[in-house]
């Protein structure tokens, strides 16, 4: 991600480096290999039947996202309204805050890349 | 020494000084709940009851003493604990507030949550729980918008119901058994359903609950925190005195936990989602009631007292950044971590909480009702539970951060929160913390027996397994473009029907009948105008109104004859 501020002399951010969030997601993905492998190695109560199946939690807890999200956004079909759907909201009015102009670079390689 | 005073009587004597003395003295409040909350953690086994004879009937304001049970004491005393605990950050947290109202309010608020713990019958219940409602529209009133007004007045309208069923339930109940002692209830009059229902609207059970998700988002930034914490926890409070083990509970309470995550995906407004997380949260503790069984009241209770806990740290975080930017819309936030990191660390240790990471202290507290759950036989709600924990952690753990503090530089640059703020946020955190690292503080305070080992190999592993795929997941969705955006929009729920379809009922039903009317008036003058007209000019004389007279006279005599014979 390339920043471009007005103020020049402002420090550059931790997560503003692709190198830094790069690694951070090295070894977030390591932790996760690392806890799978421990599955194998620790032996775990099994409470369940499924509880058997190997990185159970692992694997529910990943495809329960993909499909609660997956779901979730099959739903703004049904349900999303435009946001002056019930009232008009003009009393909402942003403070004063100050402002950097950002150039975000395309090819990003954080984890945001729908923005 | 005993403590000899209704336990509520210094919030509304502090609400009045507050309201009288200049503004300035704010800061003496904070000792309220501090002093209070100390004295009566102090005389807990000394504390007096207290009854108003009113007529013939007796209110029990205090009821404590040798007369409740060992379980019931402590239940109240925890809540009461919490309450006074969450008050005294709430405060600390409003102090550069300068409002009265917000502060009136608020103590109010905390003054009526704690009457209501200690009420020893349904009628003290139900005015402390008027009162609550009462009191905290002020909350959502004080943001002083349109919007603001407006869902304040639906919420004071719901809630208000809430009370007024429970009133007719108290009647109905006192009719059938002659007491009105607070007391397991259990399902099958049609007072235990009043109650239920009453009991539910304040739990924000499943299509009862958007007033929550409609005003919580609508208060000040202060407003948000005192709310997140009183009026839903004294409903959990009074669910597990009145009703524990009533089975529909634990059915009603697995879709409490799933379906609000949902909608928090897709939300745009920060504090939003906490509401919907609040109401998934309530979904396990109310899994718990149902249940029933001294593990899962455990886990209920340590639950609720982590989430007021927890929940009350990210809408402090939330609303710090209220205060600074103005708005919490996802769609207009991002990279804040670099003005405000202070509240970026504070509301990462809320996540993690509420995501019940290890060492914090959702951890400790939700895995009680899981393992209840499996205790009791239900394999596939424990799997909607589950599928619960991997969403919270989803919506409350990762989105509100990532989309706040993180994400895309939004470019905005605002200070970080006030000093008393960050306070208030610090002592949560520790709070967070403390449970988690060292969960025997709070589980010596649980009223039943508890021998729960939250640290052991396998929940840890399989917790963080979860939690690390869940978060997996997360970054491939991301990474493939398939997140949905953070847009700017409303999100149709339950309140739809109130808001726009019952209006829309009532407008057309108003038409109706106005199409009517013309139509019928319509009719009306042109059978008048049929009739041949009379009158000559404007002076009809004595002998046509003679006439006339007369044939009124004959056509009443004909009617009394002709009902002679019907």
């Amino acid at each position: 991600m390339k920043i471009e501020t007005n103020n020049t002399g402002q420090k550059v951010h931790f997560f503003d480096n692709p190198r830094n969030v790069t690694w951070m997601i090295r070894i977030f993905y390591a932790i996760c290999i690392l806890l799978v492998a421990a599955d194998f190695v620790v032996h775990r109560h099994i409470y369940l039947s499924y509880d058997e199946i190997p990185a159970f939690y692992a694997i529910y807890g990943f495809v329960a996202c993909v499909v609660l999200v997956i779901i979730a956004t099959g739903m703004r079909k049904f349900v999303m309204r435009d946001e002056h759907f019930y009232d008009k909201r003009e009393d909402e009015v942003e403070q004063i805050v100050p402002r950097v102009d950002v150039e975000h670079a395309l090819n990003s390689t954080d984890e945001e890349s729908h923005s | 020494m005993s403590y000899a005073i209704p336990a509520f009587l210094p919030f509304f004597l502090a609400a009045l000084f507050a309201a009288i003395a200049p503004v300035r003295f704010r800061y003496l409040l904070v000792l309220v709940p501090l002093v209070n909350g100390i004295l009566i953690y102090l005389n807990a086994d000394q504390l007096t009851p207290i009854s108003i004879q009113l007529h013939t009937f007796t209110l029990q304001i205090m009821d404590v003493g040798a007369q409740v049970t060992e379980q019931d004491a402590k239940l109240t005393l925890l809540f009461a604990y919490l309450f006074h605990l969450a008050c005294f950050i709430c405060l600390i947290y409003a102090l550069h507030v300068k409002d009265k109202v917000q502060i009136v309010a608020g103590l109010l608020y905390a003054g009526s949550a704690v009457g209501a713990v200690f009420a020893g019958d349904f009628i003290t219940l139900f005015i402390f729980w008027e009162l609550l409602a009462v009191t905290s529209a002020f909350l959502v009133f004080a943001r002083r918008t349109k919007a603001s007004k407006a869902a304040g007045i639906r919420y004071l309208i719901i809630q208000v119901l809430s009370g007024v069923l429970l009133l007719i339930g108290a009647i109905s109940y006192f009719q059938q058994t002659g007491s009105l002692e607070i007391g397991y209830i259990g399902l099958g009059s049609l007072a235990s359903w009043l109650f239920l229902i009453a009991f539910g609207i304040k739990a924000a059970f499943p299509f009862m609950h958007s007033w929550l998700t409609d005003a919580y988002p609508e208060a000040t930034p202060a407003g948000a925190v005192f709310l997140s914490a009183f009026t839903t926890k004294v409903a959990i409070y009074m669910l597990a005195r009145t009703f524990p083990g009533e089975d529909l509970l634990v059915y009603i309470g697995a879709a409490m936990t799933c379906f609000p995550i949902f909608y928090a995906v897709i939300e745009n407004d920060l504090r939003k989602v906490l509401a919907y997380s609040l109401i998934n949260q309530l979904g396990f503790m109310v899994c718990g009631i149902g249940i029933g069984t001294a593990l899962a009241l455990n886990g209920t209770v340590a639950h609720a007292f982590n989430d007021v806990i927890f929940k009350g740290l990210l809408f402090m975080t939330m609303g710090a950044v209220l205060h600074r930017v103005g708005h919490v819309n996802g769609s207009n936030l991002g990279g804040l971590y670099k003005t405000m990191p202070k509240t970026t660390f504070f509301c990462i240790i809320g996540a993690a909480s509420i995501s019940a990471f290890p060492l914090f202290s959702g951890f400790v507290s939700k895995s009680m009702v899981m393992a209840a759950m499996i205790e009791a036989g239900h394999e596939y709600l424990w799997l909607m539970l589950l599928f619960a924990s991997a969403g919270v952690f989803h919506h409350a753990g990762i989105k509100i951060p990532f989309f706040a503090f993180f994400a895309h530089d939004s470019g905005l640059r605002p200070k970080e929160a006030p000093t008393n703020m960050l306070v208030a946020m610090g002592i949560a955190a520790f709070m967070c913390i403390l449970v988690g690292t060292y969960p025997e503080f709070l589980y010596q305070m649980l009223p039943w027996e508890n021998s729960y080992v939250p640290y052991d190999l396998t929940h840890t592993l399989t917790q963080l397994q979860l939690l690390f795929f869940s978060a997996l997941a997360f970054v491939w969705l991301n990474k493939k473009g398939l997140y949905p955006p953070e847009l700017k929009s409303v999100n149709l729920d339950f309140e739809w029907i109130y808001r726009k379809a019952l209006p829309a009922a009532g407008v057309g039903l108003a038409r109706f009948a106005d199409n009517l009317k013309t139509h019928f008036v319509g009719f009306a003058v042109s059978a008048v105008n049929a009739l041949p007209v009379k009158k000559r000019g404007n002076d009809a004389n004595a002998a046509t109104l003679t006439l006339r007279m007369a044939l009124g006279f004959v056509f009443l005599a004909v009617l009394a004859f002709v009902t002679q014979f019907i």
